[in-house]
């Protein structure tokens, strides 16, 4: 029964701060909110007893990516006015979608189809670890796939610096094609010229 | 305790907000951004709901690789975010049009 409560609080949260993300003003505020739906969605996987996933959510999104987000948005100078400019012209669209999305999404998933018997939750013992069920599968038959993602966060890293590195103008490094290339003759030049008398 | 279509109406709440989101935030590439992340977000949910109630643990194994996917895909947007307001000083998405016919 706590767990219900506690399931539609945390719930009502999520559903109030995605909406604050989409409908705010300030970006910066947008990001906050973003932060705390991240919070309340690892709350509710703690509640699944998806532990070591709502841990890397709360680590790697709140920790890392909303923070890279901060960063950013903390960053650009945005004309907000000029961003805001067609919010009423397309929230009566946009409400509309969303609207008719969960209309129909609740009336399929409210129809009792995914409440029979076949969906009844596990209950684990008090020694079960989600950690450790999930690092035998990784890195036993996910092995490869876990090595690609590896890979793909290499990419990114690279790919991020690429993109944004910008060669100073003002770098006063030396250029060492330039210096092997020369020749001594560019240099140096040897002017053959009478001696002066003795006085 | 909690029953599968409740997180499933949950995750389809959050989906439809972030549509919402795209719709009505069309101009600022940042809170695009943050509507896919939302929704990236409300389809790890379903995963995990599913994963729980079949009692698979394989769904949490796909979570964990959409983690990794959507924070690469974050940096790099962001990178070219920060690389396009460098060189046009705007991030409305109505004035990068150079590429139209």
């Amino acid at each position: 029964m706590i767990e219900l409560i506690l399931f539609y609080v945390v719930a009502a949260v999520l559903v109030f701060s995605a909406g604050m993300v989409v409908a705010v003003r300030n970006p910066v505020i947008a990001a906050l909110s973003l932060v705390l739906c991240f919070f309340c969605s690892a709350a509710i996987w703690m509640l699944l007893e998806a532990e070591f996933l709502a841990i890397v959510l709360v680590l790697v999104y709140v920790g890392a990516v909303m923070v890279l987000f901060l960063f950013v948005v903390m960053m650009l100078d945005i004309n907000l006015a000029e961003m805001r400019a067609g919010f009423s012209r397309f929230l009566p669209i946009g409400l509309t979608v969303a609207l008719v999305m969960i209309f129909a999404m609740v009336l399929v998933l409210g129809s009792g189809f995914f409440a029979g018997s076949n969906y009844v939750p596990l209950k684990h013992a008090a020694d079960y670890s989600n950690t450790r069920e999930l690092g035998l599968l990784l890195y036993t038959e996910y092995l490869y796939p876990f090595e690609i993602a590896g890979a793909i966060l290499l990419v990114a890293i690279i790919a991020a610096i690429a993109l944004t590195l910008r060669k100073s103008r003002n770098n006063r490094s030396p250029a060492p094609a330039k210096q092997v290339i020369v020749k001594r003759a560019d240099r140096i030049r040897l002017v053959k010229m009478e001696s002066e008398q003795k006085p | 305790m909690i029953a599968l279509p409740q997180v499933l109406i949950l995750a389809a709440i959050l989906f439809c907000i972030s549509v919402a989101g795209i719709f009505i935030n069309r101009k600022n590439v940042l809170i695009l951004l943050m509507c896919i992340e939302l929704m990236l977000l409300s389809v790890n949910m379903n995963f995990i709901a599913f994963s729980q109630f079949l009692g698979d643990i394989h769904g949490q194994v796909f979570v964990f690789f959409i983690l990794t996917v959507a924070a690469a895909e974050s940096a790099i947007g962001l990178g070219i975010l920060v690389v396009l307001f460098r060189n046009r000083n705007t991030i409305n998405v109505s004035e990068l049009d150079s590429m139209k016919g």
